[in-house]
């Protein structure tokens, strides 16, 4: 049965190949960090095993190497390694294979497409193909499985030559790969640390709440700040509705549950396209398209933000107290 | 109330704004905020390798790498930018909002792993946007080519977010209903989902309108520099 952790043995093994190449051309740093990266990865699954079992060793160790990997990243020089071919090679080449080119690509979204849709029926006596945890994500990982084989297949190139390709692109993205899983966990810490209900308190205190279109202003905008803050409208959600959203909006001003809840939600995502703590969506593109700005895309998608969030909450104050 | 984990979040904002190294803000911030809460160092470790080995899912794209890697070397960007050039009636603004209603069709459906920046927008949508804004403006320079890039990244991300909002399996309504069931409130996931459409229609109109007055902005730019050579 192929399950995610399948996928994570395969980022490790990636990881560590990358960290291995690193070394092979004495860049020791950028070496040390892929390898720290792909042993975590690769004992994820012993370490939450360990510390469910009651055992924390591990996890103390995991969160050393998460410290280790702090002191590294400022180390790895954003160092664009050499294009192995001209434009004027992949250009011929391009010519040459033309359409088929797209192929390989094009896989990597459809066969996601099909585990995810299907999936689930793939089941050959007792013996389920696909875990049902997490299906879309495995998917995924197979479908790059898969491209890669048509990729060399396409392009008439041996398999290596795309994972030495992946670990190029892998240096040239650097520690940002890191920031989503780092800034993830951040959030779990600052929850328990209780910094979601020292803002909450400042925010009920201070702001005028006793009119219920004010309430409302700042039920929305504290969603967007907090976003902003934890980059994740679901760690804003519960802390702004236990502050305002339930005791105020609905209990005392009579608002309409569903729509309090799935356009507060929404002002959150207005936070999330503005916030550098949601870095999956705003860091890693920027890296993965190579823009020299880290904030381009937060940059590109700032006036939508304030748009969008500007209609949806006109829409809820509209709506919701009906 | 204990309000000094507070400063974790000022070392963000402070690291941030300086522009420091991302990583070991972050790193130092949890620490901050996670010892001034009175964790001991023994927990607030185990807190932190826990919490991230948890999220492992989130390095899934870099599985990726691999193929478009190897197609990009086999001349995938290219190509898709000579075939843009051939598609005479594929304008920028046309293949942009294209993409965005795609996308947030399939985010409804609950289908968001199926493209994203590194599985479809570096490939195909960025280098396709780059050979239809060339035949707008031929001479795009270096900080053109990046906005665009930037652009097609925002359109993905406006995509995924206010069309997964609908969808009634996914996250943000299954957390909705369930803080509304803590707290006695019972809601089928229907009635949420349906009170995020009229959010999912206006964050589609509003981006379209938005590639639409910047495929403009290109226009007039290549306006003004046929009239002045």
């Amino acid at each position: 049965m192929l399950r995610i952790e399948h996928a994570y043995w395969l980022i490790a093994a990636f990881l560590l190949y990358s960290g291995w190449r690193n070394l092979r051309d004495g860049h020791r740093w950028h070496a040390a960090f892929w390898i720290v990266l792909g042993l975590l990865f690769g004992a994820g699954d012993f370490i939450l095993a360990q510390s469910a079992a009651g055992n924390a060793l591990p996890a103390q160790i995991a969160g050393i190497g998460v410290i280790a990997l702090a002191c590294l990243a400022p180390r790895l020089r954003r160092q664009a390694h050499p294009e192995n071919r001209s434009a004027e090679q992949r250009l011929q080449s391009a010519i040459e294979l033309g359409h088929r080119l797209f192929g390989p690509a094009l896989l990597i979204p459809l066969v996601t497409l099909l585990v995810a849709l299907f999936g689930g029926y793939l089941v050959i006596g007792q013996f389920a193909l696909f875990a049902q945890s997490q299906m879309t994500l495995t998917g995924l990982a197979l479908a790059c499985v898969i491209a890669l084989l048509a990729a060399a297949r396409v392009a008439r190139t041996p398999v290596h030559e795309g994972v030495a390709e992946g670990r190029r692109l892998l240096d040239a993205i650097g520690w940002a790969a890191l920031l989503p899983l780092l800034l993830a966990a951040l959030g779990q810490v600052f929850t328990r640390s209780g910094v979601g209900a020292a803002i909450a308190e400042i925010a009920t205190d201070f702001l005028p709440t006793g009119n219920a279109t004010a309430a409302l202003a700042v039920f929305a905008l504290g969603m967007v700040l907090f976003t902003v803050i934890m980059g994740n409208a679901f760690a804003a959600f519960p802390v702004m509705m236990a502050g305002i959203g339930l005791p105020l909006l609905i209990q005392q001003h009579g608002a309409h549950p569903a729509i309090l809840g799935a356009m507060g939600m929404l002002c959150g995502y207005c936070g999330t396209l503005l916030t550098p703590m949601a870095a999956d969506f705003n860091l890693v593109p920027a890296a993965l398209l190579e823009l020299r700005n880290p904030y381009g895309v937060i940059k590109a998608q700032a006036w939508s933000a304030l748009w969008i969030f500007a209609s949806t909450f006109t829409m809820m104050w509209l709506l919701v107290f009906r | 109330m204990n309000y000094w984990p507070l400063l974790g979040v000022a070392v963000i904002v402070i690291g941030f704004a300086l522009r420091f190294n991302a990583v070991p803000v972050v790193v130092v911030a949890a620490l901050v905020s996670g010892l001034l809460a009175g964790l001991s160092v023994a927990d607030l470790l185990a807190l932190l390798g826990n919490s991230f080995v948890s999220q492992r899912m989130l390095l899934l794209f870099v599985l990726t790498l691999p193929a478009i890697g190897l197609l990009e070397r086999a001349g995938l960007r290219e190509h898709a930018q000579r075939w843009m050039a051939r598609l005479q009636n594929l304008t920028l603004a046309r293949l942009l909002i294209g993409y965005l209603l795609l996308r947030q069709l399939l985010a409804t459906m609950g289908l968001t792993g199926v493209a994203g920046a590194a599985q479809t927008v570096r490939p195909l949508l960025a280098p396709m946007g780059e050979a239809a804004a060339q035949k707008i403006l031929p001479e795009l320079d270096q900080d053109d080519r990046e906005e665009l890039r930037a652009v097609a990244a925002a359109t993905d991300n406006i995509g995924r977010f206010f069309g997964e909002d609908v969808f009634i399996a996914l996250g943000a309504v299954l957390l909705i209903q369930a803080f509304y069931t803590q707290h006695g409130i019972e809601l089928s996931p229907l009635a949420i989902a349906l009170w995020a459409l009229p959010t999912a229609v206006a964050a589609f109109v509003i981006q379209s309108v938005r590639i639409w007055l910047y495929q403009r902005r290109l226009q007039r730019r290549a306006a003004r520099r046929e009239r002045g050579a």
